[in-house]
This record gives C-alpha cells, structure tokens and sequence, in this order.
C-alpha cells in the first residue's frame, strides 16, 4: 500500500475491497455460537460494500463482550471504559466530522452503567452509528444480571430469580426527545442484520440498533422460542424501512407495513413483549444534530485565531 | 456627553480641596453587602479603576454558597476585599483597612471572621436606624454601639436616601453610589469611573448607563461633601500594557491562546465561570464549549476529542475532580494527550464549594487506580492561570499525557493586573497529522531511554490499531504477559522521568541560605514571599521556594534544602498539630506536599497549614516563622 495520500485516494475506486480488507489479525475470541459473530460479520460487509477506508473508519466500544469488536477490525479502535463509550464517540465525532464513527456497545454497558450518557446520545443526535448488543446478561463477568434480562432470571447475582421486569431499550430511546433512529435486528437473520446496519449506517444522524444477540454460554435457550418460530418474530416492512427478500418473506410471514415517520406506531410496536418486532421503528432525517450545530464554521487560519485572542485581551486592558 | 458630565462633577464637589489628604502606600478596602445588591461588581470596579490608575491591585471576592441566602444574615454575606498599592500586590494582606457595608450583619461576619483590622473606618448604611420593623432597628442599633464601644470608628452614612435622590428603587445602584464614594476617598479620577460604569453596561441601553453613571457622580460628591477622610495611595502607570482579569478569565484567556479547541465541561463551583466567558468566545478562535450530561461524559468526551487528534481540556473543580478519574486513567494507559484543570475547592464531598482549599494534590499526583503517571502543575498568581494552558498544551503533546493543572477559588476570583501577554505563534497546535504511518510502525513504539512513543491518531493511513485501555504491547495488542505488561508500566512511567530532565531548578526567594525555608506551590505564592519580605527586612535568615511543577518535581530541591536548618511546607491543606494529645509521631497525618517532600527526600520537613477556607494571610505566616525562629 502507498504512502502517499493523494496518490492513495486517487487510486479510491480503483481498489478493490474485500471484506478481508477489514479483518484484523486478532481472531475473534468470542464463545463459539455467540451472536457477536453474526453482527461482526454483517459489519465487514458493510464496510466492504461501502467501500470505508480503514482509517478513516472508526470503531468505539466500552466494556463487555460486544465491546471487543474493535479489535477484530481493520480500521481505528477505541476500546475504552465500562459505560463511556459514547461520550467517547461525541468526542471524537466532534473533533473529527471526516470519520465514519460506530459505537458497539452491551445491554451491560448501555443500559446501565452508561445509561446516563444513552440517554443524552440520543438526544445529541450527533452523527454516528450504535450498535448494542442485548444478550440479556452479563457475560464477560460470567452471568450476572442485566437491565435487559427477563424477569425471574436465575443468575449469579439473583440465584432466586431477577426481581423486576426488562427495561425496554426500543421505548426508552423512542422516549427521549429529539430521536431520529431507531431499529432492531436480530443476530439469527443475518440478511436483515445487514439491511438495517446499513440503514443505520445511511441515516444522518444518531442511529440507535438493538441487536437481540444469544449468549450459548449463559443464556443458551433464552430466544429459542422466537429462533424456533417465525411467527412470533413481526417483521417491519416499508419503502422507507426493510425490504424482505421473496425468500425471507415465505418464512417470515407475520410482517407489517409500518412507515418509520410513524413515531406514535413505533413506540406501540417497540412496546410489544410476546412478539419480537424486527425492522427500522422509527427514522427522521430531520431532527437537528449537535454536531451540526455546533460545527465551527470557516477557516482559522493563524491570523485570525490570533486577531480573536488581541480582541479579547484588548477588552481587559487598562 | 460625558465630559459635560464631567466638568459639572468637577464643579459640585464643594470642599474638595480644603481636605487635608493622606497618603498612604497601601490599603485593605472592604465591600460587604447582602448577595444581590452589587457589592462584588463595586469592589470589583473600584479595583478596575485603582488599576487604570496606575495601582497595584488584588481582590478577594466574598462570596456565599447560595444564589439567594437570607437578607441581613451573616452566611449570606457577600462582597469583595480589594487591597490597593503604590507597589505591585500579590495577595489579599491581612485585615482590612476600611469597610463600607449594607447592613450590620455582613459587617458582623466580617469582624466575626477576624478580617478586619480593630478601630478601622466604617462606613455603614444608616437607614435600618430607623427601619418600621422594630426589632431590625432594635438590632442595628445594639449592633453599632457594641461596635463603637469595641473603638471602630463607624460613620453612618444615608446610602438608601441619597441614592433615593435619583434612581426610584436603590437596591439596584446603591453599589455605583458607593463606588463614586471610593473614587472621592482615594482620589481616583472620577472620568476612569464613569468610563468603568460604562464597560460594566456595556451591552445594557445608554439609559442604564447614564443612571448608573449619575449614581457614582452622586456617591463621589456626597463623599467630598460629607466625609472627612481623603486619601491618596500614589501610583505609578506602568509603561507595558497591563491586563486586569481573575485567575478564571485568565484561564479562559489562556485556553484561547493555547491553541486548544474543544473544552467539555459540566457546571461546578468554583470552576464554572472559566467555562462561561470561554463559552461566549471561543468561537473566535474555532473553539466550542460542550456542556456534557455530567462530569464523567465531559472528561470521556475530551478524551475523545484528544485521540481523535485535537487536545482538549476539561475544566472541573474537587467533586468533578473525583468523577473524572477513571476516564483520566484511561488517557493516561492510552497515552492520550489532555488537559485537566481542577480549581480546587474545600473538601472533601460538597465541602466547601466557593472557598480556597489546596486539599487535591495527593488526587492529583496520585487518583485512578494502579500506576497512573500525569504531569502535576500548579498556577500560583493570575499570570500563571494564562501560561499554565499553553504550557500544559504543549506537555500534553509532547509527552502524550495527562496534564493536570491546578488552580483553587482564591485565584479564580481574584483579579491582578498583569503584563498583557503577547501573542506567539508558538502557543498554538499543529494541524492534526494525517500522514500515513510508515511500514511496519508500531503505535506504542516506546523508546527505551524516554518511553516516549509516535501517535497515529485516526485517519493516518496505516496506523489502524484499536486503543485500549487493557494493558497492551507495542502494537496495541492486549496482552497477559508478564513481562509486556511490566515493560508497558515502565515506558508510562519514564515519560515523567524524560520531562523532569528538562525542568529547570525552581529559584530560591530571599537568600541562598539560611535558617529556615518555606516550601509552597499554588496560590499561596504572594502571601508566603511578602511573610518573607517582612521578616528579611526584621533580620531573620529566611527564604522560599515555590514549585510550580509537582510532578515530577525539578531537581535541586534536595540541595537548598540543605542550605537551611529547618525546612517547612506552607500549604492550605489539613496537617495534625503535634500538641493534640492522641497525635504523634506514628499517626501524624501531614498536608499535601509535606508528604510528597518527606517521601521523595527523606527530610524531617515540618508543615504549617491551615483548612479555614480562606486565603492565608501574610502576617499569619510572618508570625509562624518568627515562632519557628525563636
């Protein structure tokens, strides 16, 4: 590869991407079965077929087993602390608008421990794409319980069964003012996994993702149900939402047209708790974005960072 | 206008001259009023004004925790202390010379707080003599006769009825009276006030303007008319220009000129005000302020900021301080540059949240858990409150750390003038390296000698790596090795080691040697050299020495020591007292840099400290070292 830049970006869409392009050295060492595998790979080919260049695409995780992705991608990481990763991510969003930021974050990290920042991330709407990962458990501290776990869930921390019933990450996020995103995936229907990644990835703005994601280590059986049977999954279809493939559509059946400009019917769907609604609930491209605003505007050359800071000093001069 | 204004001013004073004037070489002015009715922003201009005039200035601001504490109550006492020069001022003194309060009561937290000097002229609102609610009047008066009988001299002054003379409510410009009153007193050009009043409005219509104007023309003749004492404290206009701010301005003024552009924040006291002129104008140098959800995102944020290339900084105070730790030992394994600055407050928990406290260094040097290394310096006069963020800047980038600056609430509020700084290209940043990282780099490729390591901040072709703050080898990889991990600590560690070996020795203050040598750091700087002063002009062989860098800390400090008999560490921070009965020497907790200084340089240092949340004075450290001498 060239050292050159001008040369390099000349060479753009010559090159040829594959989805290797975008593997790291670092082999994934997540459980063999666990969901984590899906979405990674549903991510290479995002990229892939985006053509991203590795640097300038960047990947920010916090703490937990979805947060080791970075690791196992050939762009920029930032494998950070438990709960921050998306103050994090503003951070570098704001300071770099020519990166493509994604954020892969847990029920874990999310939900709880970075709740506080979830909720003002949405509300930022600054440009990037997040991912979390809900598998409804703690893993990498091996079985705990999560926000997101099912009530009555025997784990090491609840040996009797988890006391209250799941926060709902779809209401909450589709609850805090100035959403313009909202999808779920899940990690057992890898064709809309991708769809609505790139969904997220093509909104301009924050784009939340849940990704029911199966633990075989700790939750082995916990979405058996709706992995078994297609017809408790409800798939959201719209022009402006998921397309199904023909082939998809013969075995997801139960399907709705909903219009993601529909916000009142999205917080219905996401409030669902026997059916797993999969699809975009809630997409507007008009909701102002911090970044946006807060963008500083024109050139600072020397001179005139210099002429702001004589201005300045001349209003204390006596 | 104005000089109609003016001349008429000029012409109303009857007397003026007949008044014999006194002059004087400095004195301790204080303002006090209840919080709301202006005493902060007069002190503050009479200050401006002594200035301009050519004046040495220092102000301490009295402020209390709550926005709207009681009336007429001792806790909500607010106000401003302004010590005035013929010579350059560097600290608050000791008691004040004059007092000008609303009521009785802020008068009485004042004298109850030991802060001013016994017999000294007060000049005290008269109205609450003859207030409809009895008992206050009832008050006041008991109140003012103990006070005579103590031998203040109190002159009562109308300040509610004169001022009733031209503006129908007086509680919003009773302030201007009284700073017109202060010009007549010390002789100040009257057109220097009239021209403050005009900047302190500046963004208000001309109306506000001219009724405040005419407040301060009205307090400036009452005072020539009515008052007896004229003083003149002569002042020499220096020939640089000079810039009169607060330590905070001067923050904010510095991260302006730092070349830094992005500062996270989250609102907390003492620190906050740095943030709220940055916010109105760092967009003059490309600059935003973002304030974060809490203090957490805010240091996490600037974390960001940094790596992607753009060193930031995070302004916070004590309890911020605490919440930002983790996110700081996350730069600190990362090796991402970044500036935090902790205007340190009384502690610990909410503390005391708008008084001095020097409790955060031990957090500093030592907070986030395992072995986190960051550069340590302390501002400790408004000038340094400037300098400071360029220098931290540039240590940040040069070294890939964390620079922690601290200031505390006494030099946030307080206002100096200072040579005005002048601009230079090197105070700001390079633009962010994109360049592609040559083959085979690696992104931690420690230097054996300095630890120091190259950066590929994102979109520098080739150096994809993913950051992260489990320990990790040279190419960012996480690793379980014991010995990787070791080395990795090492090469963290080395970097404060490099920077140390460019550290200058800090100067000796007073002689080479001696008897005894005062050892501080941060705001305590002016009143710990004019301790010295004073007890140098008495004879007695004492000197100091003021770090500026605490981590790592200059060579040489080993060697003055040595040149004294007794060494001891001035700082405001808790030390147990000897003489208590439980303490001794197996349980003595010493304040901050005594522990440092003990530690590093196996010396038997003595500390002298105190937590009363305020600044120390000069004649208390004077007195401590004519007790250590004896």
């Amino acid at each position: 590869m060239t050292n050159n830049v001008a040369e390099r970006l000349l060479g753009y869409d010559d090159e040829v991407f594959g989805v290797e392009h975008y593997q790291s050295d670092v082999l994934p060492r997540w459980c063999s079965g666990c969901g984590d595998n899906a979405i990674l790979t549903a991510i290479q080919r995002l990229c892939r077929d985006e053509k991203l260049l590795p640097e300038k695409t960047m990947f920010v995780s916090g703490i937990g087993c979805s947060s080791r992705l970075p690791h196992y991608m050939n762009a920029y990481g930032f494998h950070g602390i438990h709960g921050r990763s998306l103050p994090v991510a503003e951070g570098i969003k704001m300071a770099r608008p020519d990166l493509n930021v994604f954020v892969t974050t847990g029920d874990g990290d999310c939900c709880s421990i970075g709740a506080g920042h979830w909720i003002h991330a949405i509300r930022y709407n600054i440009d990037m794409t997040v991912l979390m990962h809900d598998n409804g458990i703690y893993g990498l501290t091996k079985k705990q319980v999560s926000p997101t776990s099912p009530q009555g869930l025997k784990t090491n921390t609840t040996p009797r069964g988890s006391y209250l019933p799941p926060l709902n990450p779809l209401s909450t996020t589709l609850g805090v003012a100035n959403v313009s995103f909202v999808a779920q995936a899940v990690d057992w229907i890898p064709e809309t996994l991708y769809d609505i990644i790139s969904a997220a990835f093509h909104h301009n703005g924050f784009s939340f993702v849940r990704i029911l994601q199966r633990c075989p280590e700790f939750m082995p059986d916990m979405f058996d149900p709706w992995v078994q049977d297609p017809q408790q999954m409800l798939l959201l279809e719209h022009v402006n939402g998921l397309h199904l493939s023909p082939e998809l559509g013969k075995v997801y059946t139960n399907q709705e047209a909903h219009d993601p400009a529909d916000i009142n019917r999205a917080r219905e769907i996401a409030s669902l708790t026997e059916i797993i609604p999969v699809g975009v609930l809630y997409r507007n491209e008009e909701i102002p974005r911090y970044d946006d605003i807060r963008r500083p505007r024109g050139v600072y050359t020397n001179e005139k960072i210099r002429a702001g800071i004589e201005e300045e000093l001349d209003k204390y001069t006596i | 206008m104005l000089e109609t204004a003016a001349d008429s001013a000029e012409k109303k004073a009857p007397g003026k001259s007949a008044k014999p004037i006194v002059k004087l070489a400095e004195h301790i002015v204080e303002i006090v009023s209840d919080s709301g009715e202006g005493a902060q922003r007069c002190g503050q201009s009479f200050a401006t004004i002594a200035a301009r005039s050519g004046n040495g200035i220092w102000t301490v601001e009295i402020i209390p925790a709550e926005i709207q504490p009681p009336a007429r109550s001792i806790e909500g006492t607010s106000g401003n202390r302004i010590r005035v020069s013929s010579n350059t001022v560097t600290n608050g003194g000791d008691e004040a010379d004059l007092v000008i309060a609303f009521n009785e009561q802020v008068l009485l937290s004042r004298i109850n707080a030991n802060e001013i000097k016994p017999g000294c002229i007060i000049l005290l609102e008269d109205k609450w003599a003859t207030h409809p609610d009895a008992n206050i009047a009832a008050v006041y008066t008991e109140t003012r006769d103990r006070l005579l009988g103590d031998g203040y001299n109190i002159l009562e002054i109308p300040m509610e009825v004169e001022c009733l003379k031209h503006v129908p409510d007086a509680k919003r410009g009773k302030n201007m009276f009284v700073l017109g009153m202060l010009c007549s007193i010390y002789s100040l050009d009257l057109e220097l006030g009239r021209q403050q009043v005009a900047r302190i409005f500046a963004k208000k219509s001309d109306a506000i303007i001219k009724a405040n104007q005419i407040l301060l023309e009205a307090g400036h003749d009452w005072a020539a008319a009515n008052l007896e004492i004229k003083y003149q404290i002569p002042a020499v206009k220096k020939s640089d220009p000079q810039i009169v701010v607060n330590g905070n301005t001067a923050l904010s003024l510095g991260v302006l000129a730092s070349g830094m552009q992005i500062c996270a924040m989250y609102p907390i006291t003492p620190a906050t005000s740095a943030s709220h002129y940055l916010s109105d104008v760092f967009n003059k140098v490309g600059g935003l302020v973002h304030q974060a959800e809490d203090e957490i995102a805010a240091c996490a944020f600037a974390v960001g900021a940094s790596y992607a290339g753009k060193c930031a900084v995070t302004i916070t105070s004590g309890p911020g301080y605490s919440l930002k730790q983790e996110a700081i030992g996350l730069a600190v394994m990362g090796e991402i540059p970044m500036v935090v600055v902790n205007v340190q407050r009384g502690g610990p928990s909410t503390g005391q949240p708008t008084k001095v406290e020097q409790g955060d260094l031990l957090t500093a040097c030592f907070g986030s858990h395992g072995d986190a290394p960051k550069v340590v310096m302390a501002a400790a006069n408004i000038e340094d409150c400037f300098y400071s963020m360029i220098t931290a800047r540039q240590l940040a980038e040069t070294f890939n750390m964390v620079v922690v600056v601290l200031t505390d609430a006494n030099l946030a509020t307080a206002q100096q003038p200072i040579p005005r700084p002048e601009f230079s290209e090197e105070w700001l940043a390079p633009p962010v390296d994109q360049s592609a990282v040559p083959k085979d780099a690696k992104p931690y490729d420690w230097d054996p000698k300095t630890g120091l390591a190259p950066r590929f901040v994102p979109g520098r072709p080739d150096g994809m790596h993913t950051l992260t703050g489990l320990a990790h080898d040279q190419n960012s990889k996480v690793i379980y090795d014991p010995e990787i991990n070791e080395q990795a600590i090492e090469k963290r560690s080395l970097k404060l080691a490099a920077l140390q070996k460019t550290l200058k020795p800090p100067p000796v203050f007073g002689g080479d040697q001696g008897d005894l040598l005062i050892i501080g750091w941060g705001s305590t700087k002016g009143a710990i050299e004019e301790a010295i002063e004073r007890v140098r002009a008495d004879g007695l062989k004492a000197s100091s020495v003021h770090l500026q860098f605490l981590q790592p800390m200059a060579s040489g400090l080993k060697e003055i020591m040595g040149r004294f008999d007794k060494v001891v560490i001035v700082e405001n921070s808790w030390s147990d007292d000897l003489e208590h009965e439980i303490i001794d020497e197996n349980n003595q907790r010493f304040s901050n840099l005594a522990w440092l200084i003990r530690g590093r340089y196996l010396v038997d240092a003595d500390c002298w400290s105190e937590v009363k949340g305020r600044p120390s004075k000069p004649g208390a450290i004077e007195r401590m070292i004519h007790d250590r001498l004896q």
